[in-house]
């Protein structure tokens, strides 16, 4: 038997570093294959599903909030939406654009983040955002503008932009008056050129190219890019009613991770965030964003997953412009909430995260206390699928320092951006050879 | 001068008040000046080993392990400050505290025995000494920067403890109590988020845990005038800071009042 074949070496990453939340990686090779991948989440357990049962219906969005510091929106999204359809509310149009804006600054707010702070630091050989002002300080403050300008039409709508407090059913405790709204337009038009540097700034990084056979699944509405509402599609051919989650996926528990994984029922691992989105809704960014995203000589849309921080950078200047257009278009809500009558009933709803589809169901009684709740965050539904990205990866590992294996292990497990607070920042990497 | 190490650690949290270091838009590259941010797993790639002269901590403690490392943090930091309402009083996931544990492991998860977590998420003061606490939730980023300030030129730092009502008369708000008639926890609830809720058209929900000096007899009352029953009453006190202890102790006068009517 030749030696390679008995050649067992094992990479443990005790943690990944700069993303959200605590994650291992427990990979084992036996002759340059891969004989058991782990990909752990151990962020302790906050049980959100338990505690949310005999709450009111409108403590919800503030509750839920609390899963993800990052992306408190998408989270009072899926559920504000979700208890609407099930108590009958219907928002005011105005409401509804309102929202959009709000998501508009999470995503903004949320990519920034991601690429300038978590990711663009392994393109550039850097610790941290820190050190990587001292060699590219001016990319740096372009990021920290964008970041600030999605952080304050958070703030805006919802009085802070962690943990915001103007989201209710039925739409929002306070709406902006018009001249509120107008001050953030110089910041945005700003924003706007500071974007579409930091599109060609991220497209002329050195993408490895790991194209692989992935199945992408977002929201696709009619008319517009996906934030709030849509069917669910994929590219191998998924097209249903956003309410049928259940039976297009399957959660499972595997015994080394504390968030569940999700699959296609009868085929696999799925691919949701910024990427899923691009690639399935490229006709629906606009022909000023959609020659942008063409310049940069990226196909789109592509399957090689290390172009999720261009798909950001995409969907920033997507955000920016959109922000720009409902501001202008904006004529305030008559009144900023619709009332609303708990009843018992069961209820669904996906929004699109920064980071993918984020579903959501709850069951209310009589009184409108939730019975039971259920929230698949992008997160876990990504998990199997970035397991499969680090198997595909495995084998150019073997001969790799511990340094750059750990390196290229953590930059494939951040093409998902994961949000581990969320799924339930870390990796430490062993490696084992025997 | 050696710059001070600074770190931040990660307990159970939704990194909310860590990502605050990351919203300083305006002051975090100076602060990358002032300091040597040398533990902070979300925005660097490796950590470098302590001791630490400012150690600022996220989360509860909630699984075994935690428990163990809380103690590691304090016998490698100078300065431990815990940073929001996790950290400072339990959390929201403190709400299992009331419960029983594999009840909710097996609410979430189908092979619960594969889960290893406390039966209780408690502040990081009930394990080690802690030197000061920065409320909120998450803590607002002008606290957060005083304290740094303050911690960096020597002088111990100290953030308004009075209620959020001080602020909301300061900022002009319409009260929501009198106006409306909106439950509104801002009569007991410390300041620091500028009366956010208030000037938001609705009524405060506590996320900056107790402030000094409440009545909190007399404030159950209050809540029970307004029409609320006391299961009402209670969830609003048994929220993100639910498991302080003078909130604690006005949920159980609650509960013994109505065991009497009973």
């Amino acid at each position: 038997m030749p030696s390679t074949e008995r050649k067992t070496r094992t990479i443990r990453l005790g943690y990944v570093a700069r993303v959200e939340g605590e994650v291992a990686l427990q990979l084992t090779m036996r002759g340059g294959r891969v004989s058991d991948l782990k990909l752990k989440i151990f962020e302790p357990p906050r049980f959100f599903e338990a505690f949310l049962r005999g709450r009111e219906s409108r403590e919800v969005p503030d509750l839920v909030a609390r899963i993800c510091g990052i992306c408190p929106v998408a989270y009072q999204m899926s559920a504000v939406h979700a208890l609407e359809a099930m108590f009958g509310v219907s928002v005011d149009p105005a409401v509804r654009m309102l929202r959009r804006l709000y998501y508009c600054g999470e995503w903004i707010e949320s990519h920034a983040l991601h690429v300038h702070m978590l990711a663009a630091p392994d393109f550039l050989g850097c610790e941290s955002i820190f050190t990587m002002a001292e060699r590219n300080r001016e990319a740096v403050e372009r990021g920290l503008r964008i970041k600030k300008t999605g952080n304050a039409i958070v703030a805006l709508l919802g009085g802070r932009s962690v943990h915001p407090v103007g989201t209710c059913v039925g739409g929002f405790t306070r709406a902006p008056r018009r001249q509120e709204l107008a001050a953030l337009r110089e910041d945005l038009k700003r924003a706007r050129d500071d974007v579409l540097e930091c599109l060609k700034w991220v497209a002329g990084f050195d993408l490895p190219d790991r194209s692989g056979d992935i199945e992408f699944v977002s929201l696709r509405h009619p008319d517009e890019y996906p934030m709030n509402e849509g069917r669910i599609v994929s590219s191998k051919g998924i097209d249903a009613p956003a309410d049928s989650f259940d039976e297009l996926f399957e959660e499972h528990q595997v015994s080394y991770s504390n968030a569940l994984h999700a699959k296609v029922r009868g085929r696999g691992a799925y691919f949701v965030g910024p990427l899923a989105r691009v690639n399935l809704n490229f006709d629906r960014l606009g022909a000023e964003v959609a020659s942008a995203a063409a310049d940069t000589g990226i196909p789109w849309p592509n399957s090689n997953p290390y172009t999720s921080i261009v798909a950001r950078a995409v969907e920033m200047l997507y955000a920016v412009h959109e922000a720009l257009r409902i501001i202008d278009a904006y004529d305030p809500p008559g009144t900023p909430h619709a009332d609303f009558s708990p009843r018992a009933a069961t209820g669904r709803a996906i929004t699109e995260a920064p980071r993918g589809a984020l579903y959501h169901f709850y069951e209310t009684d009589d009184a409108g206390l939730i019975r039971r709740a259920r929230i698949v965050p992008p997160t876990s539904q990504n998990q199997a699928q970035i397991e499969a990205d680090l198997r595909g990866l495995a084998p150019q590992l073997l001969d790799r320092t511990h340094a750059e294996a750990t390196r290229m292990c953590e930059m494939a497990i951040r093409n998902y951006d994961p949000c581990i607070s969320c799924s339930t920042h870390f990796l430490r990497l062993r490696i084992e050879r025997e | 001068m050696k710059k001070p190490r600074l770190a931040v650690f990660k307990f159970a949290s939704c990194d909310g008040c860590q990502l605050q270091f990351l919203n300083a838009e305006d002051e975090i590259l100076a602060l990358g000046r002032l300091v040597d941010v040398v533990y902070f797993p979300e925005a660097r790639g490796r950590m470098l080993a302590g001791p630490y002269d400012i150690a600022f901590v996220e989360g509860s403690v909630a699984t075994p392990e935690d428990a163990r490392r809380v103690v590691q943090v304090r016998e490698e930091s100078r300065f431990l400050v815990t940073i929001g309402a996790c950290a400072t009083a339990g959390g929201i996931q403190a709400l299992r505290n009331w419960d029983d544990l594999d009840r909710y492991k097996s609410a979430v998860y189908p092979s619960p025995e594969f889960i290893a977590a406390l039966s209780t998420s408690t502040p990081i003061s009930e394990h080690v000494r802690v030197d000061y606490e920065i409320w909120g939730c998450p803590v607002d980023k002008r606290e957060l920067l005083t304290v740094v300030r303050s911690l960096l030129s020597g002088a111990p730092p100290t953030l308004p403890s009075y209620s959020v009502c001080m602020e909301c008369k300061r900022r002009g708000n319409v009260c929501v109590v009198v106006a409306k008639g909106e439950p509104c926890l801002g009569p007991v609830t410390r300041t620091g988020c500028g009366a956010l809720c208030p000037a938001m058209n609705r009524g405060c929900y506590g996320c900056f845990g107790p402030a000094d000096d409440q009545n909190m007899r007399s404030f159950a009352r209050l809540l029970t005038s307004q029409g609320l029953s006391p299961e009402e009453s209670i969830r609003r006190l048994r929220g993100i800071n639910g498991y302080v202890r003078p909130w604690r102790e006005a949920v159980d006068a609650i509960n013994g009042k109505k065991n009497q009517d009973d």
